[in-house]
């Protein structure tokens, strides 16, 4: 299979690659996928609760070319955005910016779910008041 | 710089005394081998005999015994359907196993829906029949027990001499898809008790396109219905004209491997060992897949935990390897080789196979071994699996969304 020069270069040189606490408050967690399917996204977002911006993301990603290409565009693409704005990230958009083929597809439909699944994982947080318990699903 | 060729299983180069062998019969010598009336087909029928006679030697057998195909894949057809449908009165009964190349198995399935009853013997652990199981499996119905040689991804070598013993005392006739055990390690259709043998010329360095079935001519004397009607080529087994350089191709491919394979074999298996040896010195977690005892000494098929393969295969895009991965294969489905063994799908997902073959070097062994440690620790570093591992979670405990 040929890659986008765009896939290359996320592959070559992932943007946002680490780590957060999982257990902090202003840390949103998303998991997705398993390894099982030959994919695992971890995504996750440092939110400043005072204005709800997406001040930095990581991700981690056990997938092809093309699932790690798609969570480190996710990654750049969610820093500088609010929690809102984030939800409007779509993976078509991925799919257009990366030039996916359609077998790759569901790679940008695990990056869409992640960037839904920290999210949530914030918003259950913030929701809850104090820092919640950390859940890896 | 072209990537460095190591999925020898896949196929293989031609050897360049392979090429001189063939080269005549394209321009010069094209004569039909059929034409009985001029020195053109005599020439060719010449050629052709003389392969025959070379590939009968390879395999223990005479040159009567050679049927010339198109390659495995017909060659496993005729065998099989031709079997199932010559013996249609005796049973309807074939036993093969589940890691078979899909040549067989889909062949058994198409028979499967015409009637037959097929047995898909499941295999242990390290890849490897269980012979009590075949054993049972064999009723008055079956007319034919399939197995291959060696594996194509795991290059596992079978008992076959036991299977072809436990065939004869039962009766039933025993065909062996030896494509990849052909030329790479000794076989003989008589000491290994085969009644049909496949092969094919392009895993052997000759030319693709081109193959061979052996068919018993004497205890028993195995007969077929052909597969491809015509002028009645290869004693009515199979019509078509043949094809003289291939078949020429074929011949100096089993005459080359069969005078190289002493020193071949000892060489190939010590690239390998040395891949194998660096690989687990350097990297934690890798895993062999199948049988380290018997098994091609050409082939190593590894596991490389938490890195998912195709990703692994983007970072060595200057080595030709393939994965078990479901990401490389067109179904979006984990090799079911793999799976055959036990392994769990997430496994299967990080497997790579290297094929090592005539034309490699221990500087590229040493190139593939460095290259992939560098690319694993990447993406282990990238790998959340990894980092999951690290920490000590059991990744079997974790309740994984699964989509
Ligand atoms: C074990 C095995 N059987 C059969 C085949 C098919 O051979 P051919 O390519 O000659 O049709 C192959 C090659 O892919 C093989 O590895
Ligand atoms: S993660 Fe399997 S195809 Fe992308």
């Amino acid at each position: 299979m040929a890659y986008s020069d765009k896939v290359v270069d996320h592959y070559n040189n992932p943007r946002n690659v680490g780590s957060f606490d999982k257990s902090r408050a202003d840390i949103g967690t998303g998991m997705v996928g398993a390894p099982e399917c030959g994919d695992v996204m971890k995504l996750q977002i440092q939110v400043n609760a005072a204005t709800g911006v997406i001040e930095d993301a990581k991700f981690k990603t056990f997938g092809c070319g093309s699932a790690i290409a798609s969570s480190s565009l996710a990654t750049e693409w969610l820093k500088g955005k609010t929690v809102d704005q984030a939800l409007e990230i779509k993976n078509t958009d991925i799919v257009n910016e990366l030039s996916l083929p359609p077998v790759k597809i569901h790679c940008s439909v695990l990056a869409e779910d992640a960037i839904k699944a920290a999210i949530d994982d914030y918003k259950a947080k913030q929701g809850a008041g104090a820092p919640a318990e950390a859940v890896t699903h | 710089m072209k990537p460095i060729y190591f999925d020898n299983h896949a196929t293989t180069p031609v050897d360049p005394r392979v090429l001189e062998a063939m080269l005549p019969y394209f321009t010069e010598h094209f004569g039909n081998a059929a034409s009985r009336n001029h020195s053109y087909g005599w020439t060719a029928e010449d050629a052709v005999e003389k392969a025959r006679k070379q590939i009968a030697s390879l395999v223990g057998a005479t040159s009567k015994e050679i049927v010339f195909t198109s390659g495995a894949t017909e060659s496993n057809n005729l065998a099989i359907k031709g079997v199932a449908e010559m013996y249609a009165e005796k049973g309807n009964h074939i036993i093969t196993a589940a890691t078979e190349h899909k040549a067989t198995l889909d062949t058994c399935k198409h028979l499967e829906k015409k009637g037959c009853r097929i047995t898909y013997l499941p295999v242990k652990g390290d890849g490897l029949i269980d012979l009590d199981m075949l054993r049972d499996a064999i009723t008055e119905k079956t007319i034919l027990v399939s197995l291959m040689y060696a594996n194509n991804e795991i290059g596992v070598v079978q008992p076959i001499a036991e299977i072809g013993k436990l065939c004869k005392e039962k009766g039933v006739l025993f065909h062996t898809d030896a494509v990849q055990a052909c030329g790479k390690i000794p076989v003989n259709v008589i000491a290994d008790g085969v009644d049909l043998l496949s092969l094919s010329a392009h895993k052997m360095y000759g030319p693709k396109g081109v193959g061979a079935l052996y068919v018993r001519r004497k205890g028993p004397r195995v007969q077929l219905t052909a597969q491809m009607d015509g002028g009645g080529h290869e004693r009515g087994m199979r019509s078509g004209t043949l094809n003289v350089p291939g078949i020429a191709g074929l011949g100096a491919a089993c005459e080359i491997s069969q005078n190289d394979m002493p020193t071949e074999s000892v060489r190939l298996r010590g690239l390998r060992d040395r891949l194998r040896a660096t690989l687990e010195a350097n990297l934690e977690e890798v895993y062999i897949n199948g049988s380290m005892e018997h098994r091609l000494p050409h082939n190593l098929n590894m596991s490389f935990a938490y890195v998912e393969g195709e990703s692994l295969l983007m970072g060595i895009n200057d080595i030709a390897v393939s994965s078990g991965s479901a990401c490389t294969s067109a179904t979006l489905e984990p090799s079911y080789v793999l799976k055959a063994l036990g392994l769990g799908d997430d496994m299967a997902h990080t497997s790579i196979r290297f094929g090592i073959g005539r034309f490699n070097t221990e500087e590229e062994v040493d190139y593939v071994a460095k290259k992939m440690i560098d690319v694993v620790n990447k993406l282990r570093e990238l790998s959340p699996l990894w980092e999951m591992f690290k920490e000590g979670i059991d990744l079997s405990k974790v309740q994984w969304t699964a989509h």
